[in-house]
């Protein structure tokens, strides 16, 4: 047993394993175990006990998720599931490690996870530019379905399972799993209204279960393991190892799979090497772009679910962007409102024109051209996108960064007005 | 029965093969309505770009109204209605590498070539565009070149990918 299930199979510089080697590594193991006898009911509960929480970013619990969808012979069909492969958060690479570097182990996951919700056809939703990642995906379906792991009567279970891989066309959107349905669809990915919630009414009005790439990574492993050892993986309740990631001006940026509940100076100084000579750390965006400022003060940190949460930000997806005091945080929180304002699907009113308008305000301070009042109209559109103002949690992301960011770097703020201009240009 | 149902779909706008291409990949979804975005992929890949015509096409043969099809052409942000130049060099321009300088490597690029993210140069060569994070963070700041990641790029080794190019 291993303390890194899920990047213990990748092998930096060198193509992922093959079936043979993905077999001969343990790999569909879990697939038998699972065909092999035990009920979906059974399935689901394993992955209850392990405490597995999403690793999209919102950290519901997954074996919760699974349990909302109805089983059995009443139940409607068909059913499908989903994996959310639309990685696009600024600041996140993680999943594409998962999915370039062992493909097959996603494949297994998939057919477990489907398997548990008797869903009889498979979606992986892929981001447009993981262009390598949708080549070795399409050779690792080919090979498992050729190895009667995918298709009619899988290992003689009469289990029926079809996977099909779809490249999306590029919209950050397509992450909110609802507008990812829509986009399946083949319409414009604009987020549906909840309830009614995917498992009972998801793709073409059938339950749907969408997960992340990296929590359905973890399901072979659990499966096999148990639950207690997935849970022993972890530093704090929260189970499991997680894939952490560091941007920004460090020493060497990366992403390492580590026990969850890590500490951000671990992470920081070990892994990723310290900051770059010369820069002093102001401030980290812990887990994408749209979760709060946290800072110096919350380096002892564990990086989990519930301790992030705690601390007044989000864990999110765990890949963390360092702002160096070299970098003008004005300009940075200006960057991340850019994306979200050019991201925006343009569904519901207070997304579709605030954060444009929020991105004109920063701009001019940025650039010097801004007023005192301004800092006043931007704590306005916080409100006026705060989570429950707006459809979808798109625009309250947003407003997380710079929410926090105006009360962390406030003095910086105010001098772009005082001095009329930049003061790191 | 509904009688267009029963219909054949229309035949292509004109004789040009890559037209077979498209209508292998429609067929593959059974001409189901939810094929469209494959399809407009399956279109951009084999002509380049998505013009009316081929919009139109799509429309009809999926029988999906035209200002749906239009509606995802314009809403994805892969999907392009005009032609591109023979070489695209995609700059990103995420958070983490904004951070690291990304902005230099964009100015440098539209001085020297006169154009701004979303063109094409007069003589076709380069079409120069921004993405908003590639998922390349620890290789920040990172570019496409032609379909191929370049990480830790510089204004001058930009410009020198850039001029391999040009004639």
């Amino acid at each position: 047993m291993t303390d890194r299930p899920l990047t213990k199979n990748i092998r930096p510089g060198q193509p992922p394993l093959d079936l043979k080697g993905y077999e001969k590594a343990g790999g569909y193991a879990a697939v038998r175990k699972a065909l092999g006898g035990m009920a979906p009911k059974d399935v689901t509960q394993v992955i209850k006990d392990s405490n597995l929480r999403g690793r999209g970013g919102a950290g519901f619990p997954t074996g919760v998720k699974w349990s909302l969808v109805p089983i059995g012979p009443d139940a409607p069909r068909p059913k499908y599931l989903v994996v959310n492969a639309d990685e696009m958060e600024p600041g996140t690479f993680k999943d594409r490690l998962l999915l370039e570097g062992d493909p097959h182990q996603l494949v297994e996951a998939v057919i477990v996870a489907a398997y548990a919700i008797e869903a009889e056809t498979a979606y992986i939703f892929l981001r447009g530019e993981y262009i390598l990642a949708a080549k070795l995906l399409m050779q690792a379906i080919a090979e498992a379905r050729a190895a009667g792991y995918l298709g009619n009567n899988i290992l003689g279970s009469g289990y029926n399972l079809d996977l099909h891989l779809h490249t999306s066309a590029g919209r950050y959107i397509c992450g909110e799993e609802t507008a990812l349905l829509n986009s399946l669809e083949g319409k414009r990915a604009t987020p549906r209204a909840k309830p009614p919630f995917p498992q009972i009414s998801g793709l073409w009005g059938k339950p749907t279960i969408v997960n992340n790439v990296e929590t359905l990574s973890n399901i072979p492993h659990i499966l096999v393991n148990g639950p207690e050892w997935f849970k022993g993986l972890s530093h704090t309740p929260n189970g499991g190892t997680k894939l952490y990631g560091v941007s920004g001006k460090v020493k060497r940026p990366g992403v390492w799979e580590l026990p969850m509940g890590t500490t951000v100076r671990e992470l920081l100084e070990e892994h990723a090497g310290g900051m770059r000579d010369g820069l002093k750390l102001r401030g980290i965006i812990p887990g994408g772009a749209s979760t709060d400022f946290l800072g110096e003060e919350h380096l002892d940190l564990q990086l989990d679910f519930d301790t992030v949460g705690k601390a007044g930000s989000r864990m999110g997806t765990g890949t963390m962007i360092i702002l160096d005091d070299q970098t003008c945080p004005v300009g940075f929180v200006h960057s991340l409102i850019q994306f979200f304002a050019h991201e925006s699907c343009g569904w519901c009113t207070p997304c579709r024109e605030g954060l444009p308008w929020t991105e004109k305000i920063l701009a001019a301070l940025e650039a010097g051209q801004g007023e005192m009042a301004d800092l006043d109209r931007l704590g306005k559109q916080v409100k006026f996108m705060a989570p429950g103002m707006t459809f979808c949690p798109l625009a309250p992301g947003a407003m997380s960064p710079l929410g926090s960011g105006i009360k962390r770097f406030r003095e910086d703020f105010e001098r772009h007005i005082r001095e009329k201009r930049c003061p790191w240009r | 029965m509904l009688s267009y149902l029963l219909k054949q779909p229309p035949a292509p706008p004109s004789g040009d093969k890559r037209w077979k291409l498209v209508g292998a990949t429609m067929r593959r979804y059974g001409y189901e309505s939810y094929a469209l975005i494959e399809t407009m992929h399956a279109v951009q890949e084999a002509f380049g770009f998505l013009d009316e015509e081929a919009l139109r096409f799509v429309a009809a043969s999926l029988r999906v109204p035209l200002s749906r099809v239009y509606g995802v052409a314009t809403f994805y942000h892969y999907f392009t209605l005009k032609p591109q130049g023979r070489h695209t060099c995609v700059l990103c321009t995420g958070t983490a590498c904004y951070i690291k300088g990304s902005s230099k490597n964009l100015a440098a690029v539209e001085d020297k070539y006169k154009i701004k993210p979303g063109d094409t140069t007069k003589d076709d060569n380069l079409s120069l565009l921004t993405a908003r994070c590639l998922g390349s963070c620890g290789l920040a700041p990172a570019g496409v070149f032609d379909g191929e990641v370049v990480a830790k790029l510089t204004p001058d080794l930009v410009m020198g990918r850039i001029a391999r190019w040009m004639p």
